[in-house]
């Protein structure tokens, strides 16, 4: 979820007057599991390039000295063509201690370019040919002790998956060179990577294996599409259902047979304090606490993200992290780039958006991989309106599931159609054009186990330290709102949008509104009102699409400016108005 | 020798020799992922509906709008 966790990671931070440790590299050689293995703090990691936005920061033990080591967002080059190398050619120019330089041994020639561009701005630099283990495969032989003797520089051969010569770059570190070459042109750079690599490096040629053909295939015209669309109903058939299982045969039942009981205790206690009662236990429905629609503290607020929510996360983030630590994810970039131009999009877009699926935080930072700030603009205004996070998508198979697959059915379809109607829209009316897509396409990877299973830990402990608080607070919000009766007035002042345009009851006012805290709280708002199915759905889509939540609110500040920012939240609440009174009027209800 | 043409018109499968680049902000990008005058590239495929080109360079795939495919000349390569 990453909710709060967005600019810079900060674990035991040492005191400025340490040294400072750069890892630098380009897009996806591997920084971030080096990281992880040198500093023992978790940085997330996948095989497309992109996945460290922000950068993160770690202590470096070498026994004597202890420095701040820094993983610098991966950059091809330093004259910066996005966000993310405009981060890395600051934090460089700034200077270090000593960088330690990433190269994807399997990309040689490629990788050596920022080498040298580091070098050259005078940095002591030591070498990790990362991925020594892959070159094998791929015909590439490398002559590690020359290329140490061309560059100047120790040269350490490393797997960063398996931790193979992490230990001897930390050793090396105190033998670390600044290099010996002058600024120069980029011709003569290529002029002078190309002598390097005819000399150090044989390539074999070898027959295609079956990983070459697996790679053509899924760019194929027709087959890469095929491939496509089967790989995402298939993600999403498997997230289903393994989320639906997780809480019909593990957390609901755990829930009911530990701590119900407990509840009921309590709620025996407290039956002669009102307030507390109301407050922790919530509304009792014909005498019994109902999980989903009480709202005590420890009721519903303990059951919606831990038992409605948390499973979907689970499901949702494990098919995810498959997608992209086997490098399928910036595949569907390909397919997808045609359909996202016409949203002056390109198909890289889709990337942020599949992770805006898990939460929209994530997503929104994701987009700074786009090349320019329109782009940013229409894709994170996007996000926030079409694509529901997996806490609101559980929440809504859960409640509108009720009612029947066809209604759930809507609801996506709605937001599909505003996803790109509403593209279209900012695309033919802001200035500007939409920039090409150029991306390198990762070879594919088998992902480990161990390292899928700590990102999976990572994302949903991050859920749990981040929602529950928030889902609490929403909750004590709700009572407060309810007991004092200042929903009552907010509902009354907003009569003429719920009541008159989008045909909903008065109450439905106040969980609308709520979503501006958590969306999952405010859909089991909805629950306890009474609603059509037709009501329902379009309650759903005006909340899903109208303002997000606070913390995607806090990041569209952060990325958007606050004048972007309320451009974008126009364009929201416009838009959610719009799609429910369409959607009322299409599905014809009346009040 | 064949005449250049453009990386959109370049048959999948087929092999070429990079010879001109398009100038401007994107040539910076196809620089940085050291596609270049010279280079000698696989096309992989072109996506329908002007789709991106996928092509192999190094033994790496990098795929590039439409375009900029229709701007980048090479000269192909005839099978031996």
């Amino acid at each position: 979820m990453n909710c709060f966790r967005s600019e810079k990671v900060k674990s035991n931070p040492a005191s400025d007057t340490e040294g400072k440790v750069l890892l630098v590299g380009n897009p996806n050689v591997g920084k971030s599991a080096i990281f992880t293995r040198l500093t023992g703090v978790h940085a997330l990691s996948s095989n497309y390039p992109g996945t460290t936005i922000g950068f993160l920061e770690g202590r470096l033990d070498l026994g004597e000295r202890v420095y701040r080591l820094i993983d610098v967002p991966g950059a091809y080059t330093l004259d910066p063509t996005n966000e993310a190398e405009e981060v890395a050619s600051r934090i460089i120019d700034e200077g270090a201690e000593c960088a330690i330089v990433v190269l994807d041994a399997t990309a040689l020639e490629r990788n050596l370019y920022l080498a040298f561009q580091v070098l050259e701005r005078g940095l002591p630099v030591v070498v990790a040919l990362n991925m020594v283990d892959e070159t094998r495969h791929k015909g590439i032989e490398i002559d590690i002790e020359k290329l140490e003797k061309m560059l100047g520089v120790p040269v350490v051969p490393t797997v960063a998956v398996t931790g193979q010569g992490i230990k001897t770059i930390v050793d090396r570190i105190p033998e670390a060179e600044t290099g010996k070459f002058p600024i120069q042109t980029r011709e003569k750079r290529w002029t002078e990577i190309g002598n390097i690599i005819e000399s150090v490096q044989t390539v074999t040629h070898r027959h295609h294996s079956l990983r070459d053909k697996l790679e053509d295939l899924t760019v194929n015209p027709f087959w890469g599409g095929v491939t496509g669309i089967l790989a995402l109903i298939l993600s999403f058939y498997i997230i289903r259902q393994l989320g639906e299982g997780l809480i019909s045969y593990i957390l609901d039942p755990l829930f009911n047979a530990l701590w119900v009981p407990v509840l009921k205790t309590l709620s025996g206690i407290l039956v002669n304090v009102p307030i507390l009662h109301q407050l922790i236990i919530g509304s009792l429905f014909e005498g019994a606490i109902d999980l989903e629609q009480s709202f005590g503290l420890l009721s519903t607020g303990l059951y919606v993200p831990i038992v409605m929510v948390l499973p979907y996360i689970v499901s949702f983030y494990a098919v995810l992290s498959l997608l992209e630590d086997t490098g399928y994810l910036p595949r569907l970039a390909i397919i997808f780039d045609s359909y996202m131009h016409r949203l002056g999009l390109h198909g890289f877009t889709i990337v942020p958006a599949l992770l805006g699926l898990g939460c929209n935080v994530p997503g929104i930072l994701a987009t700074r991989v786009l090349e320019s700030s329109r782009e940013r603009f229409i894709a994170a205004t996007l996000i926030s309106i079409a694509v529901p996070c997996a806490g609101l998508q559980a929440m809504i198979i859960g409640i509108v599931g009720d009612f029947g697959w066809s209604y759930i059915a809507i609801v996506y379809a709605t937001l599909f159609i505003s996803w790109f109607v509403i593209g279209r829209i900012l695309h033919l009316s802001l200035k500007g054009y939409s920039p090409e897509l150029i991306i390198e396409i990762p070879s594919y990877r088998m992902p480990s186990l161990k390292a899928w299973s700590l990102k999976l830990w990572f994302r949903t402990r991050g859920f749990l330290i981040e929602a529950i608080p928030l889902v609490l607070a929403g909750i004590l919000i709700v009572n407060i709102a309810y007991s004092t009766g200042i929903i009552h007035y907010v509902a009354l002042a907003l009569k003429p949008i719920f009541h008159t345009l989008l045909g909903l009851p008065t109450e439905a006012a106040g969980p609308i509104i709520l979503g501006l805290l958590r969306k999952d709280v405010a859909m089991g708002m909805l629950v306890s009102i009474d609603m059509t199915p037709a009501q329902l759905v379009v309650a759903t889509v005006t909340l899903a699409m109208t303002f997000p939540c606070i913390a995607t609110f806090i990041v569209l500040w952060k990325e958007l400016g606050a004048k972007k920012l309320a451009g974008s939240l126009s364009i929201m609440i416009i838009s959610a108005l719009v799609a429910g009174t369409l959607l009322r009027l299409i599905m014809g209800f009346q009040i | 020798m064949a005449m250049p043409i453009t990386l959109h018109m370049l048959k999948n499968g087929d092999e070429g020799i990079i010879e001109a680049i398009p100038s401007g902000e994107c040539a910076r990008r196809l620089y940085a992922l050291g596609l270049r005058e010279g280079k000698k590239i696989r096309k992989v495929s072109g996506m329908p509906f002007h789709g991106p080109v996928t092509i192999i360079l190094e033994g790496r795939q990098i795929a590039i709008g439409n375009r900029i495919a229709r701007r980048i000349m090479v000269t192909p390569l005839s099978k031996v």
